[in-house]
């Protein structure tokens, strides 16, 4: 397991690097627009150029360029992103401060999210399985056609105009400045875009673990445990979920994963200052060390999450050893 | 005659589809005696496995139409609630399956899951039921139980996972054990050990013993008696003597000349298969199920239904050819073949 672990960090870092060398490639060498041109001002002048493109460092040649934004993403005190590489170049702000600003919220987000959808789609998965062809099966299936085709903006709004602006259940969207993340948490900020935000995976994962459920309780050693004389309730609980959950734990892995680097349209939709927005919105800009800095963060989540659930794995199912 | 220790009496398993309603099991009756060992074959959808498992409680009327009585030391089972039922499962009758491949939970140890079936049943700590799956582990002949019951089933090779399951199944010593097709998917050499140590253990435990099986030379040795199914019903049944030597129904015949023998030198033998399929359980020929394929079969084979008529004792057949005719029949064409 050790060796494993240290091959797949090694991995990791692979990853991360082939993913920065294409985001530079993409944003720094592909744009037209020159960024020194750009950040020199509105009093453009030749020697304002200059002064910014030397400021950039893009006199550089262009592996200097790339080697100096590598050197950023180092994990290290000092070195990661670094603010004389990763600052914005339309406001000149930090990457760094921005994005730990921003970290909270759509963690928030994307946490309170994932634990709505557990606790609404595997129930519901639960029930439609146990139950199925009644009625709960039906009406799940009807949840999880409108759960899997209701667009998140629209569904925004309408959550917005029912639950806050009619019957004023919930508070506005946004987070009032000089609020915490806590705070406004506390204040039931978060609810409506929770259950936005989950309501497609919530219905995604109702279907996975019925199916899962139903496919498992056909095998022989469900038949196995009912000969045993276990309770029905047993024989699902412990015999049946144990092995159709252990699937749903990939896939909630890397869901989650995807979510950490930024639910733009659910954090546009209620005005929540996340990543997502962030990442958006530098990439209107093509501010590069912005795009750089979210991207990295993106696909860290991403290859930890994956990393994690195999790990996971390991200990969930006895048949999968790692060496 | 001392009470059978299970009656089963005129019981239909049916279960309604889009198809139409299949008959899987369609008016069987027989009992067992304690400490007996009953042999039942019969081809695939022959409604052997349904019986036996619709006995043990794991076929329900949630699935199934089910009518007649499974009558279990006094007791009938179908009239029983859904606790009570589940105090005979797998305490005093127990099964194991055909595939130990898939039998166990993959993801829990071979120790626990046998563990978990004393516990249900017993009120033990988990350290004596522990104990007690050691035991049981060391009693069907698996090597350095201790360690071994603490592993996962896929570390088990499959004929030790069918000792595991014949373990956990006789751990509550149980009065009947159906063992359902418990060979069909091991290697040859493990078949006769696991036989074997049914056999064994069945003196031990002083259970009755049910063995499921599509093939007629596995129950040889091991039976006292022998139920032939065909189309969900018993089309013979007799002493093993009586189904080896003198069998009265052509498709007990048919089973018997289709084993392969390997004694005969020389002379290049072919296995001689029944001929046609299984008959439909939904549109079951009338007259006698087997009439379309039986080579003995005339007029009144394709309208009546012959009922399963005692020929001496125990031996009975459901077939319409005179008693002096199966006789003859088998003695001068199916012995000569075979």
């Amino acid at each position: 397991m050790g060796r494993y672990l240290i091959r797949r960090a090694l991995f990791m870092v692979l990853v991360l690097f082939i993913v920065s060398l294409i985001t530079f490639i993409i944003f720094v060498k592909l744009p037209a627009g020159d960024p020194a041109r750009r950040a020199a001002g509105r009093q453009i002048t030749p020697e304002n150029i200059e002064a910014a493109r030397r400021a950039f460092g893009l006199d550089k040649p262009i592996y200097v360029q790339y080697a100096r934004f590598a050197k950023g993403l180092v994990p290290w005190p000092g070195l990661f992103l670094n603010e004389d590489v990763y600052f914005s170049y339309t406001n000149f702000i930090p990457v760094r401060d921005e994005i730990f600003a921003r970290l909270p919220v759509t963690i928030t987000l994307a946490v309170g999210a994932a634990v709505t959808w557990l606790l609404i789609g595997i129930p519901i998965g639960i029930i439609s399985a146990v139950r199925r062809r009644s009625v709960w099966d039906r009406g799940s299936m009807v949840f999880a056609l409108i759960g899997v085709s209701a667009p998140v903006f629209w569904l925004a709004y309408l959550f917005l105009y029912v639950f806050w602006f009619k019957l004023e259940w919930a508070p506005s969207s946004g987070i009032p400045i000089g609020t915490s993340v806590i705070e406004a948490v506390m204040q039931g900020r978060f609810i409506l875009p929770w259950f936005v935000l989950a309501l497609a995976f919530a219905a995604f994962y109702a279907r996975m673990v019925r199916g899962n459920l139903i496919e498992t309780m056909g095998e022989d050693y469900i038949r196995t445990a009912r000969a045993k004389g276990l309770s029905e309730k047993r024989v699902i609980y412990r015999h049946g979920l144990r092995a159709a959950l252990t699937p749903v734990v990939t896939m909630f892995g890397l869901d989650l994963a995807g979510l950490l680097g930024g639910a733009f349209i659910t954090e546009t939709v209620f005005n929540l200052p996340g990543v997502g927005q962030y990442a958006v919105r530098s990439i209107y800009n093509q501010d590069f060390p912005s795009v750089m800095g979210v991207t990295i963060l993106a696909a860290f989540f991403f290859a930890l999450a994956n990393l994690l659930v195999d790990v996971a794995y390991a200990f969930l199912d006895p048949r999968v050893r790692y060496t | 005659m001392a009470e059978p220790l299970l009656e089963v009496k005129n019981l239909k398993v049916h279960f309604p589809t889009d198809d139409g309603l299949v008959k899987a099991v369609d008016g069987v009756s027989f009992s067992i005696q304690p400490g007996e060992t009953l042999g039942v074959v019969g081809e695939s959808g022959s409604g052997k496995s349904v019986s036996f498992l619709t006995v043990m409680g794991l076929i329900t009327r949630k699935e199934a139409q089910i009518e007649g009585e499974i009558i279990f030391r006094g007791q009938d089972l179908l009239t029983l609630p859904a606790e009570e039922i589940r105090t005979v499962q797998g305490a005093k009758i127990s099964m194991i399956f055909q595939d130990p491949m898939t039998s166990l939970h993959p993801y829990y140890k071979v120790g626990s899951q046998i563990a978990e079936a004393i516990r249900v049943h017993q009120k033990v700590s988990k350290q004596e039921a522990r104990e007690q799956a050691v035991e049981m582990l060391r009693r069907v002949g698996i090597p350095r139980p201790d360690e071994r019951a603490d592993q996962y089933p896929h570390e088990f090779s499959g004929g030790m996972r069918q000792r595991a399951m014949i373990a956990m199944a006789l751990s509550l010593n149980p009065d009947l054990l159906i063992a359902d097709e418990p060979t069909t998917a091991l290697d040859v050499t493990v078949q006769a050990q696991i036989l074997d140590l049914i056999d064994r253990l069945k003196e031990e435990f002083n259970a009755a013993v049910i063995i499921i099986t599509h093939d007629l030379g596995v129950v040889a040795e091991h039976c006292d008696h022998i139920q032939v199914m065909y189309a969900g019903r018993i089309v013979e049944a007799g002493d093993r003597r009586d189904i080896y030597y003198n069998p009265h129904h052509p498709y007990t015949w048919g089973l018997l000349s289709s084993i392969p023998r390997l004694d005969e030198t020389g002379e290049k033998e072919r296995l001689n298969p029944i001929k046609g399929l299984p008959p439909s359980l939904i549109f079951v020929p009338p007259g006698c199920p087997f009439h379309p394929r039986c080579p003995h079969a005339f007029d009144r084979c394709r309208s009546d239904v012959p009922d399963l008529i005692p020929a001496d004792g125990h031996h009975a057949s459901r077939c319409h050819l005179t008693l002096g005719d199966k006789e003859r029949i088998f003695r001068d064409e199916v012995m000569v073949r075979s």
